[in-house]
């Protein structure tokens, strides 16, 4: 069955979010979710990449030889995230450093080689930049959401706007600790909305196992390149 | 500050205050998915401190010989994940030749290292912070160690996690995620030894 245009955008938001069910990016998702406004920031510069890349993969999807397929997704993302940089800190210099190096590293981000491999490179360019945006909605989405209560916590502020009064603040939600416990809670709090609706959690939906070019090094994709790990785990088994 | 202080200013904190890992999320991807098993871990952590070392003598020399003198910093980001990306590929070529045992053990995990933010981060880091060459050599090495030292003891978290029980929606990726935090935690205790031990 053909997906249509809405479906493909909408996939990316809820069914297929690149951040809490493909588990893709989580550096930046970590890092830069203190503050919703640089949150936001970040969204918005990896949407436009994640865009920006998808439009031009798709493009020239006839063109590019399959085996150095790699090398060229990341020139041009790396193309596109160049220009990220050079708006950003040229207009929004304090948005350049909140971010730091984090936006550099939309580079290697697993979300845009991800979808450069799994859906540009196989599907038109209306539905890629579709597929793009609804990407990028997914990961502002779960960002900005995240920051929300971090930073409402954390700072007790919201967009630098005092809410909670001065002394109230969890300091450590702010720092490296807060990260990885406010994800693992948004990971819990969306495996318990599913769960309630009778749904099952299945963290590896957008990975079909054959990444071998993905940095997660799941136990796919080291399994998938050696037959031998996959014998001895099934030994150990 | 001498020169051999500041190379082990550099080592401890890359090792422990600023560790890439726990202290400031780069390459949170292969710390979740490969610290599930020892010996994955050692390879994973080798084949990194490797291509990090090598990665940050190569992108300084580039960077500093070819870029700056011909004004083309602008290039650096994708200069330097091409580089890296044919760092790797040429890496794993020369081991499975003339170096088989090395091969053997970090073989597999080179082709994942081309999209760890790590390398990237390093590289472009070494910059920023305007390093000399040995320093920049040192302080790839050392962030290959750190991010060794984090992934080996998130494995020994990870074994002891396995015997738990938490409710049932933390069960898997949110219960590990929340171990990270408090593993993490221990690494803030670091935090103001490095400025205090070395001046």
């Amino acid at each position: 069955m053909k997906k249509t245009k809405w479906q493909i955008f909408i996939n990316g938001v809820f069914k297929e979010n690149p951040v809490l069910i493909l588990l893709l990016g989580c550096c930046s998702v970590l890092a830069i979710s203190v503050t919703v406004k640089g949150a936001l920031g970040m969204g918005v510069a990896l949407t436009f990449v994640l865009v920006g890349s998808n439009i031009v993969i798709s493009l020239l999807r006839k063109v590019i030889p399959d085996k150095v397929r790699i090398p060229c997704f990341i020139v041009v993302i790396a193309t596109f995230v160049t220009l990220v940089e050079m708006v950003v800190e040229a207009f929004l210099p304090d948005l350049y450093d909140a971010l730091g190096i984090f936006l550099a590293l939309i580079v290697v981000n697993c979300i845009v080689l991800g979808r450069a491999e799994m859906f540009a490179s196989k599907n038109g360019v209306v539905d890629s930049l579709l597929d793009g945006l609804g990407m990028g909605c997914g990961y502002t989405l779960v960002i900005v959401g995240i920051a929300v209560v971090r930073e409402l916590l954390g700072y007790g502020t919201l967009f630098g706007v005092r809410i909670i009064p001065e002394g109230y603040q969890i300091g450590i939600i702010t720092q490296t600790p807060g990260g990885f416990m406010m994800f693992g809670f948004a990971m819990a709090l969306l495996i318990y909305c599913l769960g309630k609706k009778g749904k099952k959690f299945d963290p590896r939906i957008g990975c079909d196992g054959k990444c071998g070019n993905c940095a997660m090094g799941c136990e796919n994709a080291i399994t998938d390149i050696v037959p031998e790990a996959k014998k001895t785990e099934e030994a150990a088994k | 500050m001498s020169d051999g202080a500041k190379l082990l200013l550099i080592a401890f904190s890359m090792i422990f205050t600023e560790n890439y890992v726990l202290v400031q999320f780069i390459a949170i991807c292969p710390f979740l998915g490969v610290s599930k098993n020892f010996d994955s871990c050692i390879g994973m952590s080798g084949a990194v401190i490797f291509v990090m070392t090598l990665a940050s003598a190569v992108t300084w020399t580039i960077y500093n010989f070819l870029l700056e003198p011909f004004g083309l910093t602008y290039l650096q980001t994708i200069v330097f994940i091409l580089v890296i990306a044919a760092l790797v590929q040429f890496v794993e070529i020369v081991l499975k030749k003339y170096i088989k045992p090395l091969y053997k053990a970090l073989g597999i995990y080179l082709p994942l290292i081309t999209t760890n933010c790590a390398v990237l981060a390093v590289t472009i880091l070494n910059i920023d912070e305007s390093y000399n060459f040995i320093e920049s050599c040192v302080d790839g090495a050392t962030a290959g160690i750190g991010f060794g030292l984090a992934l080996i003891l998130f494995c020994g978290v990870r074994k002891a996690l396995e015997r738990a029980k938490p409710p049932k929606c933390f069960e898997g990726l949110p219960i590990t995620l929340v171990a990270a935090a408090l593993t993490s935690m221990t690494f803030m205790g670091f935090a103001g030894i490095a400025d205090n031990l070395f001046h």
